[in-house]
């Protein structure tokens, strides 16, 4: 129909193009990058899965649990002496201050999910307000936490802070990995791992398992659930300040009031993706999404593209599998 | 067993009762505005109308009065502060179908915005390689592409519970933002200049609907405001209405009594949009320039605020709303960096302390209703009609 | 204790007694319905009806019919799938396998709003209203199950919309006075009182103009007065034409209104006769056993 109403001929180019080639050529690289980035995405997921399974909310505002837990690690890294050169310390103090914002970052992190349980959430859940309350309150919250940083920070993006220099570890099909995709990914697994283990073995997760299945039973078996949601906030925050590191790693420059936005929103397809509640799928759909956004990105010529492919993937797997690849299941996922 | 000889009733079914009961004793609402609400309704028709007409004529010289306390000179232009306010009251009233009415929550309304913005710009600039229709014809063009946006993003989404539209509606929103970037078509940054206005020229040979003259925009606007007020009370008069506040209340209960609740949650979807695209070509006339920078996350929230802040569900709150919202930030310029910050906090305070927002109407749902409960009323014993809602719950409870 | 059971009817004066509605009252709550079937044949077939979830069997093989113009109750022990029955029913869960005829048609695959209009009704155990909408506003949400105006017509208020609208509110008007709550027609759902709520489920249903009412425990909190009243609304319901099929867990009230009654256990159909020969029906008291007859939950 569009063609009717032209005048001037329009190149089909002008609206979208693919360059395959390119694709083929850089395979491999997209892939290791997206895996990469998909590893961060999987650890911002879990923060939103979990609190889907016990609250049964998209918690909005957990993508600025994670820029708070960024804009730790830059600071910290800053005081430290990193700047956007590469640190000439020796490996092992640079390890240790690596560690330390890691640590400070899951503070800030999971400090800012604690305050906005409370403060935010927990008076709703007390007088039993709609669910539309609820998501507007979560939009509201990471607004104002948004705006909060842009009061203090500002409006530019903080000084980079680079962490070391990657340095190529193996090939793989003519394409090298690098040391900080290898940490990167395998740092990720584990989180996962434990979180998993966490979940499925301890007390507390097999109360967060009680609660995501039904609360009230849970409450009647002597389930504290007030204290569980709260540890589910605390998890989501710790993870996403893992995430924060890692995601200063690899984009040294990163950092800006709104830049969790848009992670998060690709984080919550990531999770929708493996299937939302479930902990193995936030870091299945975290790594597909990571991969097929690249793909997307080198297909179509701008790194903005990998936006677009995560949101159509996002409504693709609504419209087709709403449960995701694993299934929704954070209750009945076995110990 | 127990001692009792006569009949029991459950326990379970015993709370609930009791429960009920102890909600249905009639409670005063604390509102803001309740005094005025009630005196409003118990006002005859006639006197409703003759107030309104009032209002409106008050409405419509407002460019001209320019009222010392009020105006937001010399900051910024009065005329196309009305205009800017009109603007966000026109777009509160359509997001108010969406998430007041049917209780979606749309948090990417400003995508339907650029689209009937960028559809005007299409049709319109000499930008554009597309064939130019005259500038008032790209209103309707803009509201159909935009409810055609609407029905494609709702259909997957509305199946889903509820809260899968909220994020699929903020990631649309940022994603035509992105598109606009990135597809050479749409020009990014450099955007589409002159787009077109209405036609007739002022007395100086000016164009009337000149882009530096709020005035008669706003008055387009306040018309089509008037317009859409009508339309949409109509819709809510309906069983359209109906069905809408009944899938906002339960929606499993509302399929059960016969509602198609998925073929309304996309029309209400649908013709939030089309009010939104309707939003969006009437902006980009008035500013005769449409690139990719007015489009971000932040305006969507803003519009919600407008919402939620007026009073989510009701239509005049809505558009209270929408006015507050473009008002203070032009008013009070010191404060207008830290716009998205109060709005914000605004937010969350409205839903932690008064979730049905500044004026708690309730919607009328009936077309011949005052006729229904006057017979009532003039009947011996019987309860007085409509006990206003109490404000704690929630504004879609 | 006992007083208990023997409270004055004047406990009650407060609501209208159904007893009074006028005869014109009744006639504009329930029009004319073309229905298919003649009085006495089946209306609903319940076929070899069976609903698993996961590994557990709520509902096994389980068929029965519901007669035109009777009174069905249908009992059990707790979880013996009175309601998952009721639910495969009207639409809300998909059966395994087996089939629900309404005239013969079959419901399954359908909607739950499309087998709402194709006349099957129904209440819920645990109230479910709309609550910030008034009495009559919930009931015209019923009866807008049968309207055709569309949306566009709503839009520019067409003459069916106009039509629709100003028969709505009489017969929305005539329900409610039919259950008698009409005094109440202006005041929100949720702030009635519990068993005028109640009543107001009912009267949303019949709204939908069914073939067939579910009433899934409308006693379920009732004191009895309250109770006798109730007995006597779907007696009053029945002689105005409609099939009644009740779930109660009262079995005094399922004995008392009933003409036929289906008694279900662990999923199973255990018996299908009148209450005389339910009530001495020695599985269906072993079912029940050790527990006197109105504790039965």
């Amino acid at each position: 129909m569009l063609d009717l109403l032209l005048v001037h001929p329009v190149s089909a180019n002008d609206w979208i193009s693919f360059d395959i080639p390119s694709l083929i050529q850089n395979f491999w690289s997209a892939t290791f990058d997206g895996l990469t980035f998909g590893a961060i995405y999987g650890l911002i997921a879990v923060g939103y899965t979990l609190v889907y399974g016990v609250l049964n909310l998209i918690n909005f505002a957990h993508s600025e649990v994670f820029i708070v837990g960024a804009y730790a690690v830059v600071l910290v890294l800053s005081a430290l002496g990193f700047g956007p050169s590469v640190p000439t310390l020796p490996l092992s103090s640079i390890i240790l201050d690596l560690v330390l914002a890691l640590i400070i970052a899951m503070l800030a992190s999971a400090a800012t999910a604690f305050v906005l349980e409370r403060v935010a959430y927990r008076p709703l859940r007390k007088r039993n307000a709609p669910r539309l309350v609820f998501l507007i309150t979560a939009i509201g919250a990471s607004f104002a936490i948004q705006y909060t940083i842009f009061l203090v920070r500002g409006a530019n993006a903080e000084p980079a802070v680079t962490m070391f220099q990657a340095q190529p570890v193996f090939d793989v099909f003519g394409t090298i990995i690098n040391s900080q995709q290898i940490i990167i990914v395998i740092a990720a697994v584990i989180l996962m791992i434990l979180t998993d283990q966490f979940i499925r073995r301890t007390r507390v997760g097999r109360g967060i398992r009680a609660v995501a299945q039904d609360p009230d039973t849970a409450t009647l078996m002597g389930v504290n659930k007030e204290r569980i949601i709260i540890i589910t906030f605390i998890v989501g925050g710790i993870l996403a300040g893992a995430a924060a590191l890692f995601y200063v790693m690899l984009v040294p420059s990163g950092v800006q009031y709104n830049g969790g936005f848009v992670l998060g929103v690709k984080a919550f397809a990531a999770a929708v993706l493996g299937g939302i509640g479930n902990v193995r799928g936030a870091l299945l759909g975290g790594l597909l999404l990571g991969i097929i956004g690249n793909y997307g990105q080198i297909l179509l010529g701008d790194s903005q593209w990998t936006d677009v492919v995560a949101f159509v993937i996002l409504v693709l797997v609504l419209l087709v599998k709403p449960t995701g690849i694993l299934g929704t299941s954070l209750g009945r996922s076995r110990a | 067993m127990s001692m009792s000889e006569g009949p029991k009733v459950l326990p379970g079914a015993e709370t609930e009762k009791e429960t009920i009961d102890v909600e249905a004793r009639p409670k005063r609402s604390s509102g803001l505005f309740q005094p005025l609400v009630d005196k409003w309704n118990a006002l005859p028709r006639p006197i409703q109308w003759l107030w309104l007409i009032i209002v409106v004529v008050i409405a419509y010289l407002l460019p001209i009065l320019d009222i010392p306390i009020l105006t937001t000179q010399p900051g910024n232009d009065w005329a196309l502060a009305c205009f800017s306010m009109a603007s966000y009251a026109l777009i509160a009233v359509g997001l108010n179908v969406v998430v007041g009415y049917a209780g979606l929550l749309d948090l990417g309304y400003v995508a339907f915005f650029a689209v009937g913005s960028y559809t005007a710009a299409l049709l319109t600039s000499p930008d554009s390689p597309f064939a130019h229709i005259p500038y008032l014809w790209t209103i309707p063009v803009a509201m159909a592409v935009t409810m055609f946006f609407g029905v494609v993003l709702g259909v997957p989404t509305l199946r889903l519970r509820g809260d899968y539209l909220a994020i699929v509606t903020l990631g649309f929103g940022e994603i035509v933002r992105i598109l606009a970037t990135i597809i050479p078509a749409l020009k990014g940054q450099v955007g589409f200049q002159n787009v077109g206005r209405p036609p007739g020229t002022a007395a100086d040979g000016t164009p009337l609907f000149a882009n530096s003259n709020g005035t008669p925009w706003y008055w387009l606007t306040l018309t089509i405001i008037i317009i859409v007020l009508l339309l949409v009370g109509n819709l809510e008069r309906s069983r359209v209405g109906r069905a809408w506040i009944a899938i906002r209340e339960d929606e499993d209960a509302a399929e059960i009594m016969g509602v198609p609740t998925f073929r309304y949650k996309v029309w209400a979807f649908a013709i939030g949009a089309s009010v939104g695209g309707l939003s969006g070509a009437l902006f980009a006339g008035q500013v005769g320039f449409v690139n990719n920078q007015k489009f971000d996350v932040q305006t969507s929230i803003l519009f919600l605020a407008a919402v939620v802040l007026g009073g989510a569900g009701n239509k005049v709150g809505a558009l209270l709303g929408g006015v507050i919202v473009a008002y203070i930030p032009l008013r009070f310029t010191a404060i207008a960096n830290y716009k998205y910050l109060i709005f914000g906090i605004a937010l969350v305070l409205i839903m932690i302390f008064r979730s049905k927002g500044l004026l708690p109407a309730r919607q009328r749902l009936l077309a011949y209703g005052r006729t229904a409960y006057q017979r009532v009323i003039s009947k011996p014993g019987t309860v007085t009609p409509p006990t206003p809602p109490e404000a704690e719950k929630g504004a879609a409870s | 204790m006992s007083s208990e059971a023997t409270a004055t009817p004047g406990a009650a004066t407060d609501h209208v007694d159904e007893l009074d509605v006028a005869p014109e009252v009744a006639a504009a709550a329930a029009p004319d319905r073309e229905i298919a079937v003649e009085v006495g044949d089946n209306i609903v077939e319940v076929k070899n009806l069976t609903v698993k979830f996961g590994g557990l069997v709520a509902l096994d093989d389980v068929s029965f019919t519901i007669k035109r113009g009777e009174i069905l109750g249908l009992i059990g022990p707790n979880g013996a799938g009175k309601t998952t029955c009721f639910n495969a029913m009207t639409g809300v869960y998909k059966p395994t396998s087996g089939d629900v005829l309404l005239e013969g048609k079959s419901i399954k695959g359908r909607k739950q709003h499309s087998i709402t209009r194709l006349g099957l009704a129904r209440t819920f155990q645990n109230i479910r209203l709309f609550g910030e909408m008034t009495a009559l506003e919930n009931v015209v949400v019923g009866l807008d199950a049968r309207h055709r105006t569309s949306v566009v017509g709503a839009l520019l208020r067409l003459p069916r919309h106009i039509r629709e609208e100003k028969t709505a509110i009489d017969r929305g008007m005539a329900l409610l006075e039919f259950v008698g709550i009409a005094s109440h027609a202006g005041v929100l759902a949720r702030h009635l009182p519990y068993g005028f709520q109640r009543r107001l489920e009912i009267a949303r249903a019949l709204a939908t103009d069914p073939k067939v009412l579910c009433l899934d425990e409308p006693a379920a909190g009732f004191n009895p007065a309250e109770k006798e009243e109730l007995m006597a609304l779907i007696r009053t319901i029945r002689a105005d034409g409609y099939t009644v099929l009740l779930i109660e867990h009262d079995m005094k009230l399922v004995m008392g209104v009933t003409d036929r009654i289906v008694v279900l256990e662990f999923g199973r159909k255990l018996a299908d006769d009148t209450p005389t020969v339910i009530r001495n029906d020695p599985r269906v008291i072993a079912a029940y056993l050790g527990e006197p007859e109105d504790d039965v939950a």
